[in-house]
């Protein structure tokens, strides 16, 4: 069987790291192939090794049996290799064809031919089931559809080969549903396809093989056919992982939360949440499970004081919290791990030190008669970021400078240890690897046997599943149905999701 | 750990490689318009150091471009443009003059009292774009750029119409508002040295101080990173801009103080901007936000001003060239990121060496 892409024994160094240690990653033609790791474990490097924009110190790469250089991205178009970024490179104010065409324009007497360009996209869009508008502006259309304007960009070049650079990261389910249909497609059109993942469920559902590397160094490549998602992920963790996360039974108390009518407007002043009504109860763990964009995120920066409430009441704790500006909120013991960790959960260029203090700064003995303690700040954060596991090199990191997963843990290290009695976690473990989601899954669960009431979140059903007690559906910005996490499943959750059940009256 | 030290040593790498271009742009057009460079630049640097009287006017006119200076940056850390510190400047001189003409106290209340008066008529100044900025989001870039105006052209009404004495100018303050000095004039050949420049170190200090060591100062930056954060973390950020602006226009407010109770004990109708305030930016930018730069970068433009006199009267070099090699090193400084590929070019070089 010969290869359309071989990467033999690649080195690539970095100063003072090795990226990639001898990887060897070979690709068949027509397959679906996963090239799986953990965040930083060296997958864009090679990825981008293939795609020109680095130059490997060892190894070679065959196309299609023959050995080549690939010098520069435009040396990868050439022999038919496509990237679809996982931060799409797209102008927003142009239209789709536009941005397909920019930089290979059909010209026609010294003009571009946006006649024939249209047409040539439109015909692309129509052969692999992309259903995409050419003439729609980027900054209109939805982001799983300026992801398909990606892939048709690479197509458009006469890419045979597509690298998806974690294609799922910013889809929705129901994208995510289609972008695997899309996938399917293409393989039969004789595409052959690279995907960068770390999410083991999406290789079971679509990959033919999977190439494993930890740590820079290549694992091994495994048929997806003779692998379950533990052994996958035992060979990318190295150790071996649990996904079903352990768990006694709830021992509900008193409410915590207990949300009455909510109505909120979003920025444009349009009602998202309409009518919400929602009790959690201190020892238990409710999920909120839901299709993005049906007023989770509006909820949540209600309950927080980031978004004025337009009626209806808070309560956490016994204290009515609808009128109090964010700061009253915390205090009033309410806990935020936020769903954007660059935008709302952190200051990047803060040190970590600095972020883990972010709500407390202002306290005795951080700060007094205005002046700040940073002896006693450090101190503080460096025994949270022992007690969370937060790898740093020291306390006065930039925040920047570390990994997601890390990133997340001095976030959870600071609302947790505050040990607030409602504790909100939107989208706790997005874009973490197997390792990191096991931790703040467990932090979620602990917090729970605490006696603390705990909101989670989370569009991801797996999520909610595995780590609620009871799970609230939101659907058009009211809860449809509260279910038993033990008594449902994935078909019923995402038939409520739909809407499947609206009409079933009020939830219990 | 190496990443980190590389990163501060570049922090203070780009202005000096800014410095050096700027110098070595200037020589080559000294050479162009035939001027021999090695003597102008001889002269240059005679016309700071060579001569006690020239190095006091140096630091005397380093003195408002220190204030300048840290308004820009002490607006910049919170994430705001101060491009209003001309103005802000301006007011301050005034009101400064005015309570040093108007009030009679002893000096050691009418000496503080008439700083104070800069000072709050530059926070005014600062104030009102602030809260523009905070309510109604107006670009405070533009409404600063407005303000200038209204302050050159309002204090020129009222020194014009109220106050003025003998030809374009106010009377002199009286002696108890005077930061001149006897005895640093006299250590310096008399030049207008004063004790204002003490003022302006302790000021680095105070910036610093409320910067880094309070906890305004860490809202003020927070703000400054990450106003979402900012907020979710419970920080009033509309506040905090408003302050912000304040505190800066109260800097450049202290800085015409110096100008007013200082180097001139009086105010003049201005017949256009005194570019105190401008120049201030370009020290921010060339001092990093901080306040060592900003004394540092003060003390060089306010030496290149100084020693522009000399260049020309020994080398016959025109003083504008100074004007010249100044916006050279700010264009070099923005643009660091040429310097940062140069650099990276020769170090990989080196590597392959």
């Amino acid at each position: 069987m010969e290869y359309v892409i071989e990467m033999n024994n690649i080195r690539k160094e970095f100063p003072g790291i090795v990226a990639n240690d001898n990887i060897t990653l070979q690709v068949k033609q027509g397959e679906i192939h996963a090239l799986l790791g953990e965040n930083g474990a060296g997958k864009s490097t090679l990825m981008n090794v293939l795609f020109g924009l680095y130059q490997p110190e060892k190894g070679e790469i065959k196309v299609r049996g023959k050995k080549v250089e690939v010098t520069d991205p435009n040396v990868a178009n050439d022999l038919g290799i496509g990237m679809v970024h996982q931060h799409f490179m797209l102008v927003q104010t142009f239209t789709v064809t536009e941005n397909i065409i920019l930089g290979s324009e059909p010209v026609n007497k010294g003009t571009i031919d946006h006649r024939k360009a249209v047409k040539d996209v439109a015909d692309i869009s129509d052969r692999y089931g992309l259903k995409v508008d050419p003439n729609a502006k980027i900054e209109d259309i939805s982001v799983g559809m300026q992801q398909r304007v990606e892939i048709l960009k690479t197509l458009y070049r006469g890419a045979n080969i597509l690298i998806f650079d974690e294609p799922t990261a910013a889809l929705t389910p129901q994208e995510i549903k289609e972008l695997i249909q899309i996938m399917k497609n293409l393989i039969n059109e004789g595409k052959s396809i690279i995907l960068i993942t770390h999410k083991l469920k999406e290789i079971m559902q679509v990959c033919d093989r999977c190439t494993v590397i930890r740590r820079g160094k290549g694992i091994g490549t495994v048929d997806v056919a003779d692998s379950t998602e533990n052994s996958l992920a035992e060979m990318m963790v190295g150790r071996e992982v649990s996904f079903e996360v352990e768990k006694e039974a709830a021992k509900p108390k008193d409410n915590v939360l207990s949300i009455k009518d909510l109505h909120v407007e979003d920025a444009r002043g349009i009602g998202v949440v309409n009518g919400l009504n929602l009790n959690v109860k201190a020892g238990e763990i409710i999920g909120v499970a839901g299709v993005d964009g049906n007023g989770q995120t509006e909820l949540i920066e209600a309950i927080t004081g980031l978004r004025q409430a337009k009626s209806g009441t808070i309560n956490v704790s016994g204290k009515d919290i609808t009128a109090f500006k964010p700061r009253k909120v915390t205090e009033a013991g309410v806990g935020h791990i936020p769903q954007d960790r660059h935008k709302h959960g952190l200051v990047l260029e803060f040190t970590v030190g600095e972020n883990i203090l972010l709500q407390t700064y202002y306290q005795k003995p951080y700060t007094k008669n205005g002046v700040l303690n940073y002896p006693k700040m450090y101190e503080k954060a460096r025994e949270l970021i022992e007690e969370y596991d937060v790898r740093t090199p020291n306390e006065k990191t930039m925040a920047r400078s570390l990994s997601g997963g890390n990133q997340q843990k001095a976030i959870i290290a600071r609302e947790v240890d505050r040990s607030p009695d409602l504790l909100i976690a939107a989208q706790p473990t997005r874009g973490l690897d197997v390792g990191a989601i096991e931790f703040i899954h467990r932090k979620l669960i602990e917090e729970r046997d605490k006696g603390r009431a705990v909101l989670l979140v989370s569009l991801e059903l797996d999520e909610v599943l595995n780590v609620s007690d009871r799970i609230a559906v939101i659907y058009e910005g009211e809860i449809v149905e509260i279910v038993n996490a033990k008594e449902t499943d994935e078909k019923e959750l995402g038939l409520l999701m739909a809407g499947g059940k609206k009409e079933a009256g009020e939830p219990k | 750990m190496t990443n980190m030290f590389k990163g501060k040593l570049f922090g203070i790498m780009i202005p000096l490689i800014a410095i050096g271009f700027g110098f070595l742009a200037g020589g080559i057009i000294m050479l162009i318009s035939g001027n021999n460079p090695i003597t102008g630049y001889v002269a240059l640097i005679q016309g700071i150091f060579g001569d006690i009287y020239y190095f006091g006017e140096t630091l005397q006119r380093m003195t408002p471009l220190i204030f300048s200076g840290l308004a820009v940056a002490f607006a910049f850390r919170t994430g705001l443009l101060n491009i209003g510190v001309e103005g802000q400047l301006i007011v301050g001189w005034f009101v400064s003059v005015l309570v040093g003409i108007v009030i009679e106290a002893p000096m050691i209340i009418h000496l503080p009292l008439a700083i104070l008066g800069g000072a709050l008529a530059g926070a005014l100044w600062g104030f009102v774009p602030g809260v523009l900025k905070a309510r109604f989001q107006v670009h405070e870039v533009i409404v600063t750029i407005m303000m200038n105006y209204i302050a050159m052209h309002v204090v020129n009404h009222f020194i014009r119409n109220y106050m003025l004495e003998s030809g374009q100018r106010t009377a002199f303050i009286n002696d108890s508002a005077s930061l001149s000095s006897d005895y640093l004039s006299a250590i310096t050949d008399f030049s207008r040295l004063h004790w204002g420049f003490l003022i302006a170190i302790a000021a680095c200090f105070l910036m610093w101080f409320i910067l880094w060591k309070t906890k305004k100062g860490f809202e003020l930056r927070s703000v400054g990173y990450n106003k979402h954060a900012s907020s979710y973390a419970g920080m009033n950020v509309n506040l905090n801009i408003i302050l912000s602006m304040s505190v800066s226009g109260a800097f450049a407010g202290v800085g015409g103080a110096m100008v007013g109770l200082g180097t001139y004990n009086y105010a003049n109708i201005l017949p256009g901007f005194t570019n105190l305030g401008f120049d201030g930016i370009a020290v921010a930018l060339l001092g990093s936000s901080t306040s060592i730069g900003i004394f540092l970068s003060a003390f060089l433009f306010g030496g290149l001003k100084e020693g522009a006199n000399n260049m020309q009267g020994q080398a016959g070099v025109a003083p504008e060239l100074v004007e010249i090699i100044i916006a050279l090193i700010i264009f070099f400084v923005a643009s660091s990121y040429l310097i940062r590929w140069i650099y990276s070019r020769v170090q990989s070089k080196k590597e392959g060496k």
